[in-house]
Order: structure tokens, then C-alpha cells, then sequence
């Protein structure tokens, strides 16, 4: 029986396996951002130990970073140190830092991809959960905990139970205004919050094959949503067009032996998951949240559930959910009133997110009633944005670009929504007060959040394209 | 840190919501601390207090009448975000166990990292434990790690759980995984030599 790409790469990262002792699996790639290594560096410090192999970890300041005038210091004085205290911890230990100001700073999820950090057959944790977008590439990549951070920092290596094996085929072609964030909130909508659970996923099928790699980040970024540890997607000609050229991508001899093992890495045609789960991308249409969690979704016509639609044992997280939102039961989420558009995140702050939506906004105005905010992922991004004049429509369409960072995906610096304010959003939870206390999130694409900056509203994007 | 597991016999605090995320144990807004103290005093911030920071009264953490070391919750209990300041905010309120039918992979291995034991219980068992504490609040209940049980102790009802025996052996003696990690550090190195390209 063959294997899997995900238990090719898992296998081949074993440093130690002792009996009665989860893996301990050699990490190639550490990210670490100013929220989640303090307590690691201190206990660094503590123990008396130093970071084991410092080359192999990447620091960058996003999570509470201001997003308007970041050349001036962070105003809120909590958040400021915590961003100093990532810049004293980086120089003590000897780790490269893109923190503000540096030309490469940015969100940690979207940085690592562009700067050709990321690679195929790699192994690459971070405190963060949304680690998993790197497995876009082919790679095995995860969300950690703090000590878990620290275990990489002194070890190289982290102790770990190996997951499960799921794999998603999404076959056929997509639809007319349906994009990569579409699919994935249709699964997780298909499958619940928990439904991936203890599994690690590959994406797979024609619908999957035919995306960028932009839009194949967005899907694998997703996967903890579903619960799972992780989503990969096998490298191709398109991942290796990607990487070719970057600043850290191997270069010459080197570029061709890396081509030559990277086109290795696929699961072989007899190789056995623990689950497979199969959709066809024709029954996919422009998805919204309605709820307290990314699987309380449907597509944009749709209908809320009644409560009788809800298995009894639910009943009451449902209620407490729609209440939250302040939605009834059965209705229809198309028409309702929008207050903020935020998009960016690192579901969705990419330079063809960006480019879809100046395509779209081109030319047309955002409602008076909505505020719009456009955060890049990067300082690449950003700056690749202005280059190409996406900036000047953005402005003409009265949305406001700002400056890389988190922001209002989870609201740790000042980019918060209001109490009891809607929002529709390209970030990856609706969890509540996830974007401010009170604040009410609809998750969805670029496209779906585009058009309710144009008409104040939950609009069918089809319909304007 | 208190490292050591100790068994357990104790009142719960319960929480019959499902899909309890990581951002309701502990909002964002409260992560910018650079210690792993203190999280406990926010811990469901916003279920508990208002935005005057005035105690909600219908939140079971505001009720005295439910106190104690053991947590129960809904299913998919600490999905969402990885950050470990959930597990730190529980275990500094004064948790030692949270009992669900259900966890997120994240959430578990940060709680058991900080000493703080998740048992997965079967739905019909989560169930049980919600009617027993609706009868009577003070309902106490044992959890024992060596013997790897829990009961209702007014009922008798009980329930064995799983646990990994590493992770059984570090909660009971108060070892954590980096003591291991550093001891095999000459695998580590072997294993680097091993490969050429850093992948």
C-alpha cells in the first residue's frame, strides 16, 4: 500500500519515536509573531538554554500592530511592549526579525509564502493557528501552543501525536463569481467547526489543481475552522512558478536538485485516508456566515435554519448564536444591512485579493453607510498594490487602504467594530466579539464583501458581475 | 505552576454551550500580557462582565453556587486560535480539569502542557453530569488519573477515559516535554546531518 503526501513528509521528519512517546518530529521552519513567544523566551531564559539553530526561525511583528501610521510609536502602551519585547527577545537570541518599519514585515501567514521562506516537503510551525496556510506548498504545516513554542526554540523539534489522514476532492469547475474562500466555507459549512477534527487534510480534485497559489493559501488556511491540525495541497507547476525567483528560494543547483525532489511529493495512487469527503465545485455558490462559528454558513441566498432544522442536543448553542448576531431563525441573510467591510487577513490580504477586488470596485463607489477597510497583508503587498495603482481605485471607490498588520481579523489593536455593528469580512472566524466586543461577523470572499461595500448590503455578487 | 496532577474529588462549574472557541476563554483584546500569570481574572471575559465591567448575572461563573476544580463544557470545547493563554487563564482561575465530550487538538495538548487535565467523556456521560449538577449543584464528582475514571459520586455513575501514557506519566510526576526533547539531542543532530536542503 502506498502513502500519502501528508505521511511522506510526517515520516520523514522523525527524529526520535519511543514507545509510549508521542513523534518527536524536526520542525524546518519556526514563525514566531510578538503575541505568542514572550513566555517562550522566558522560559528559554529560565531553563538556561539558548535557540537551538536560530537560522531556522523567523520573527515578525502583526497581531497588535497599529495599521494607520506605523511609522510613529504604537500608541497603546500594552501592545508597544509587546512588539519591543519581540525585537529585545529576537536580538537576545540571535533570530531575524521583520518587524515594523522593515520592508518584509507583515502578516506571518502571508510573508513566509512571498518571501520564498516557505517550501514544498517542509515541516513549519508558528503560535499561531492559521499555520496551516503554508500547506499550500506541499508542506506540513500546523498551529502551536506557547510551550510548544518553546520546545521548538530549544529543540528544533516538537513532541506530537500523529493525525489522522482525511483527504477533500473537490471536483468539476467553479461558478461564475464563486472563489477559493467559497469553497472552503462551503466544507466547513458541509462538515461543522469540528468536523476535520484530529485529522490532517489534503485538498485535492480539478477544482483544487485549477487555483493560484494565492487562492490555494486561502483554502488550507481554513482548515483549523473545521477543526483539523492541518490542509495541504501536493506542489505543482504552479508552486514551483510561485517559489522560482524569491528572495530565500534556493537558487541555481540548488533550485534544480530541490525541483527534482519536490516533484516527488505526491500521494501515491494506492495510498489508503482514514477519510475522504468528495463535492463538486458546480454545487458551490457564493457562501455567508450567519453565525458564532465558521460552520454556521450557507450560500448568500439562502435561508438561516429554523430551529427545528437544529438537532435538539444544539438547540441552545444555536439560539445563543442568533441572538448573539441578533438574526431570527429561517430568514434570509440577503438584503440585510452592512455597517463595516474589512478585508485582509491572512485568509485574505494577498495581492491577486487585492487586485480581485479593485477589478470589481472599478469604477463604482462604496455606499455611504459603510465604513471600508483594506488591510494588506504585507509591506510587499502594499507596496506591490500601489505600484500596479490599485490604491488610486480603492480611493475612488472611498475605501480606505491601510497598513499591513491582523487588524480587524481578531481586533488586538485599536481596528475594532463597534457593538452590535455588522460586518462583513474575508477573515477566517465569526466568533463573537472576535472583532470587537459585541461586533457581528459574516465571513466571505473578497468578491461577496466587495459587493456589500458597493451596496450597503448582503448582495449576491453574481448579480453584478 | 502547581506541576503535579493530584486526583480529585470536587463540585463543577457547568457550561452545557457547544463550540466554546479559544477567543470566548480568553478575548483577544486580554493576550498582550508577556507572563503567563494572571489570565484568570479574564477568563469569558465577556460572558461575565458586562461592558461596564459589571458582573453579568446569569453567567454561571458569577453563581456562587456552582464553584470548583472541574469545568464542564459542551462539545468541541477550545476550537479556534492555538493560543495557549486559554489553558493559562483556566488553570489560573483554579481549574485542574475540564470535561467535555469533545476537544479541539490545540486546546488539549496546551492544556495538558500546563498540567491541566482534559477528559473526553461520551456525549451520554456529559449528559449525566449536566442533569446531575441541574438536580443538585454541590454534585461532586471524582476524576482519577491513575486509575483513569471519572464518577458522579451521588449516583456511583462512571465512566473510564483515555489518556496518552507519556502524557499520563508527565501529569502525575510533573515532567514536560522539553525535559525530553533536550535529552535527545544527539538524535536531533544526527538527524540533521542526514539532510542536505532544509525540507
Amino acid at each position: 500500500m502506498g502513502n500519502t503526501l501528508f505521511d511522506k513528509i510526517w515520516d520523514g521528519h522523525i527524529v526520535a519515536s519511543r514507545s509510549g512517546h508521542p513523534d518527536a518530529v524536526y520542525i524546518n521552519t519556526h514563525f514566531i509573531h510578538e503575541v505568542t513567544s514572550p513566555q517562550a523566551f522566558e522560559g528559554l531564559r529560565k531553563r538556561g538554554v539558548p535557540v537551538f539553530r536560530p537560522g531556522k526561525t523567523r520573527a515578525t511583528a502583526d497581531h497588535n500592530v497599529p495599521t494607520l501610521d506605523q511609522h510613529l510609536p504604537i500608541k497603546e502602551a500594552l501592545s508597544r511592549k509587546q512588539v519591543e519585547m519581540l525585537t529585545a527577545n529576537t536580538a537576545e537570541f540571535g533570530v531575524e526579525l521583520y518587524g515594523l518599519g522593515h520592508p518584509y514585515q507583515g502578516i506571518v501567514h502571508v510573508i513566509g509564502p512571498e518571501l520564498g521562506i516557505t517550501l514544498p516537503g517542509m515541516t513549519i510551525v508558528c503560535g499561531d493557528s492559521h499555520t496551516s496556510t503554508h500547506g499550500a506548498f506541499g508542506a506540513v504545516a500546523f498551529g502551536i501552543g506557547t510551550s510548544e513554542v518553546e520546545q521548538v526554540l530549544a529543540t528544533q523539534c516538537i513532541l506530537q501525536y500523529k493525525p489522522r489522514r482525511m483527504r477533500i476532492t473537490v471536483n468539476g469547475q467553479l461558478k461564475k463569481g464563486v472563489v477559493s474562500k467559497d469553497i472552503i466555507l462551503y466544507i466547513i459549512s458541509k462538515i461543522s467547526a469540528a468536523g476535520g477534527t484530529g485529522y490532517f487534510v489534503e485538498y485535492a480534485g480539478e477544482a483544487i489543481r485549477s487555483l493560484s497559489m494565492e487562492a490555494r493559501m486561502t483554502i488550507c488556511n481554513m482548515s483549523i475552522e473545521m477543526g483539523a491540525r492541518g490542509g495541504l495541497i501536493a506542489p505543482d507547476e504552479t508552486t514551483f512558478e510561485y517559489i522560482k525567483g524569491r528572495e530565500f528560494a534556493p537558487k541555481g543547483e540548488d533550485w534544480e536538485k530541490s525541483l527534482a525532489y519536490w516533484k516527488t511529493l505526491r500521494t501515491d495512487d494506492d495510498a489508503v485516508f482514514d477519510a475522504e469527503l468528495v463535492f463538486d465545485a458546480a454545487d458551490i455558490e457564493p457562501q455567508i456566515t450567519y453565525g458564532t462559528n465558521p460552520g454556521m454558513g450557507m450560500g448568500v441566498t439562502g435561508n438561516i435554519p429554523a430551529l427545528a432544522e437544529i438537532e435538539e442536543k444544539e438547540q441552545l448553542s444555536f439560539s445563543k448564536s442568533l441572538q448573539y448576531m441578533d438574526l431570527q431563525p429561517g430568514s434570509q441573510l440577503l438584503g440585510k444591512k452592512v455597517d463595516y467591510v474589512f478585508i485582509g487577513s491572512c485568509t485574505n490580504s494577498r495581492i491577486e485579493d487585492l487586485r480581485m477586488v479593485a477589478e470589481f470596485v472599478k469604477g463604482k463607489k462604496k455606499s455611504d453607510d459603510v465604513t471600508v477597510w483594506i488591510v494588506p497583508g504585507s509591506k510587499q503587498v502594499e507596496a506591490q498594490a500601489i505600484a500596479e495603482g490599485i490604491d488610486k481605485i480603492f480611493e475612488a471607490a472611498g475605501f480606505q487602504l491601510r497598513q499591513p498588520g491582523c487588524s480587524a481579523c481578531l481586533a488586538m489593536n485599536e481596528d475594532k467594530i463597534p457593538a452590535g455593528k455588522y460586518c462583513v469580512a474575508t477573515s477566517n472566524r465569526n466568533f463573537e466579539g472576535r472583532q470587537g466586543p459585541n461586533a457581528r461577523t459574516f465571513l466571505a470572499s473578497p468578491l461577496t464583501a466587495a459587493a456589500a461595500a458597493i451596496t450597503g448590503k448582503v448582495t449576491d455578487v453574481r448579480a453584478m458581475i | 505552576m502547581d506541576k503535579k496532577f493530584a486526583n480529585l474529588v470536587s463540585s463543577v462549574v457547568p457550561l452545557p454551550i457547544e463550540n466554546i472557541d479559544t477567543d470566548q476563554i480568553i478575548p483577544a483584546r486580554f493576550l498582550k500580557a508577556t507572563t503567563r500569570d494572571g489570565f484568570g481574572e479574564n477568563l469569558f471575559r465577556d460572558w461575565r462582565f458586562d461592558e461596564n465591567n459589571e458582573p453579568k448575572a446569569g453567567f454561571v461563573l458569577n453563581n456562587e453556587t456552582y464553584k470548583g476544580k472541574i469545568l464542564v463544557a459542551g462539545k468541541n470545547f477550545g476550537c479556534g486560535s492555538s493560543r495557549e493563554h486559554a489553558a493559562w487563564a483556566i488553570g489560573d482561575f483554579g481549574f485542574k480539569v475540564v470535561v467535555s465530550s469533545f476537544f479541539a487538538d490545540i486546546f488539549k495538548n496546551n492544556a495538558l502542557n500546563n498540567f491541566i487535565l482534559p477528559v473526553q467523556v461520551s456525549e451520554d456521560f456529559l449528559a449525566k453530569i449536566f442533569r446531575a449538577v441541574e438536580k443538585v449543584p454541590t454534585t461532586a464528582i471524582e476524576v482519577n488519573l491513575e486509575e483513569q475514571f471519572i464518577e458522579i459520586k451521588a449516583t456511583g455513575e462512571k465512566e473510564q477515559f483515555d489518556i496518552n501514557p507519556y502524557k499520563k506519566t508527565c501529569l502525575l510526576n510533573g515532567y514536560d516535554d522539553i525535559d525530553y526533547l533536550l535529552s535527545l539531542r544527539n538524535e536531533i543532530e544526527a538527524y540533521e546531518t542526514t539532510r542536505p536542503f532544509n525540507f
